[in-house]
């Protein structure tokens, strides 16, 4: 601003209404952001009173005393000892001077979990390879700048957003049925989840990709597939190995609790613990997923850090 | 202009890691390739995976498929109104999940940023709790919370918050590490406290993340709030485990397309709240 150096006297004239001008648009700036403040706090207050009625918030049941009478109680107060109760009887008891014997006990079907965790984890990788080709082959129609028509990206879009928003348990329970008990209705479930989920990453890379290179696989007389193969391909592959190890990690996980509907690995475990009421086992299964977790995450983190490391190296 | 041989030839001895790599990178890659191919091919075999069972498997997926069209059609409200409630009750269990782990969340989340405590042994131990937390699965959560509060959406509702107080946590604090130090050195240069420098310097920095963080997980918990029904705590998922295992795969197939659509919904509604609001938290900076 040239003005506020040397002062023009039609300014210095004028700033008083400025002034008065200023002073009245922030008043009704301020008060429009007061009124969309207050409205915005009534709904949320009207949704949250809403939800936490369909919630079953403010229920009232029954629940027996000590001495064997029943009493009403609010849920919240009601359920807290209750659930502090199944706690208690999740945890085993270790003692230091029978340590082994009393680890033995907690972890006492070892082979078992130990086989189906390694099933678990194969799941996973299956899952994962699947849902890398599917992803992979399906990113490209979907991607805005690369489909080779609008037909294709519009199709493959549709499939990949019903293929995610669909979860890896309905899918499972669906292909249970269709593939009948076993870790391949596991694989299958999660890999589909896992196609839509690859497909949008994987397409949203493409979609940020240079076009040169492209353009001169073009001129000089490739194909579409040839465009995608020297063009694209080693633009985006290693955004694509780095998404694909996060979501090896989501799968592990995933494919940790799938078994509960019977599509293989630990999760039937815990069905099995629930009925047989053998609630230390719970807290074994939890020890042994929440360290394979750890593992495998600490091991994938290494890596991505490693594959984006050559990508800065190479660029 | 056409190559010819000799000339190529001569650029390959030239630059020859232009036309292949190393020995050493290259024995690498064939050997990962391998490894990766017969742990496929083994696992193809442990899972059973033969050809019959995969064509037996699609016959019947392509069965329950084609009952899809016609798609079920509520013909009575009784039915139909359960299926809404299912909707409303899933609804509910992600936005009330999304907002009492926030809430829970928020104290904790200064607790793990570096710019608001700086004793590292502190933080480095809150961190690990927020881990701890996110080791969790929420269907695991569900199963716990339902022998305590019953079957119903209370549980489900409980599960989430649990979980999200973990993922809350880390992201908030993250969100708080990434601010700009200047405000909060004029806060305190005009004699703030470190509440107010917080309140005044920190806040209106985070705001906007954390709306956005919030919107997108609680897209995220209405498509997670689908499955806790499985185990029975509550929500549509109750209903379309109920549907599969009955075999009423059509109006099953309905309801995976109300819950495709309810997701449409919250995905568009969070979008126009994210660029209404963060639009005009950016018009205030």
């Amino acid at each position: 601003m040239t003005s506020t150096a040397d002062p023009d006297p039609s300014d210095i004239a004028t700033s008083g209404s400025l002034i008065s001008q200023f002073e009245v648009d922030f008043a009704n700036r301020r008060r429009h952001m007061r009124v969309g403040w207050a409205i915005g706090t009534v709904l949320f207050l009207i949704v949250f009173a809403l939800t936490s009625w369909i919630g079953d918030f403010f229920k009232v049941t029954q629940v027996t005393m000590q001495d064997g009478s029943r009493e009403w109680r609010w849920i919240i107060s009601a359920g807290i000892p209750r659930l502090g109760e199944f706690i208690e009887q999740t945890i085993p008891t270790v003692r230091w001077d029978t340590l082994g014997a009393d680890l033995g006990n907690w972890f006492w079907r070892w082979k078992i979990w130990l086989e189906l965790l390694f099933e678990t984890i194969l799941i996973a990788f299956m899952a994962t390879v699947l849902g890398v080709i599917g992803g992979f082959v399906l990113s490209f129609p979907a991607s805005r700048n690369l489909a080779p028509n609008k037909w294709a990206l519009w199709i493959t879009r549709r499939y990949l957003e019903i293929a995610r928003t669909v979860p890896e348990l309905v899918w499972a329970l669906i292909f249970v049925f269709c593939f009948s008990v076993g870790p391949m209705a596991g694989v299958l479930a999660i890999g589909m989840h896992a196609t839509g989920a690859l497909g949008k990453l994987y397409s949203e890379v493409n979609e940020n990709i240079d076009m040169r290179p492209l353009e001169g696989v073009k001129a000089a007389g490739g194909s579409w597939f040839d465009q995608i193969r020297y063009g694209a391909v080693p633009q985006v592959l290693p955004n694509i190995i780095s998404y694909t190890l996060l979501r090896f990690e989501i799968n592990v996980r995933a494919s940790s609790i799938i078994g509960y509907v019977g599509a293989g690995g630990l999760g039937q475990e815990f069905r099995i613990a629930m009925s047989f009421q053998e609630y230390t086992d719970l807290s074994a299964l939890f020890v042994i997923i929440f360290v394979t977790v750890m593992i495998i995450d600490y091991g994938s983190e290494k890596l991505r850090h490693r594959v984006i490391g050559m990508e800065e190296r190479t660029s | 202009m056409n190559l010819t041989q000799s000339q190529i030839e001569a650029a390959r001895a030239q630059v020859p890691l232009a036309f292949q790599a190393p020995l050493p990178v290259r024995i690498r890659r064939y050997a990962l390739w391998t490894f990766f191919i017969t742990l496929f091919c083994w696992c193809l075999y442990d899972f059973d995976m033969s050809p019959l069972r995969i064509w037996e498997g699609l016959g019947r997926f392509g069965r329950v498929l084609s009952f899809m069209f016609p798609p079920h059609v509520w013909d009575n409200w009784a039915d139909f109104a359960e299926i809404l409630n299912g909707l409303g009750e899933t609804l509910a269990i992600a936005f009330l999940g999304t907002v009492l782990g926030a809430i829970f969340a928020l104290p904790l989340s200064l607790l793990g940023a570096k710019n608001i405590i700086r004793k590292s042994i502190l933080r480095l131990t809150v961190r690990r709790g927020f881990d701890m937390i996110r080791a969790f699965e929420t269907l695991i959560l569900a199963l716990i919370f339902i022998r305590a509060f019953g079957l119903g959406p209370l549980p489900g509702i409980l599960a989430i918050a649990v979980s999200e107080i973990g993922t809350f946590a880390k992201l908030f604090s993250e969100a708080i590490e990434n601010t700009s130090e200047k405000p909060v050195e004029g806060l305190k240069a005009s004699g703030g406290s470190r509440l107010q420098q917080i309140r005044f310097a920190v806040a209106p920095q985070v705001n906007p993340v954390i709306l956005s963080i919030l919107l997108y997980n609680f897209e995220s918990n209405v498509r997670s709030g689908t499955i806790l029904g499985i185990v029975g705590a509550g929500g549509i998922g109750f209903l379309l485990s109920d549907r599969i295992a009955a075999y009423k795969w059509d109006e099953a197939w309905s309801i995976i397309f109300l819950i495709i659509g309810m997701v449409y919904i919250i995905d568009w509604l969070s979008g126009l709240i994210r660029s209404k609001v963060i639009g005009k938290w950016d018009g205030a900076k």
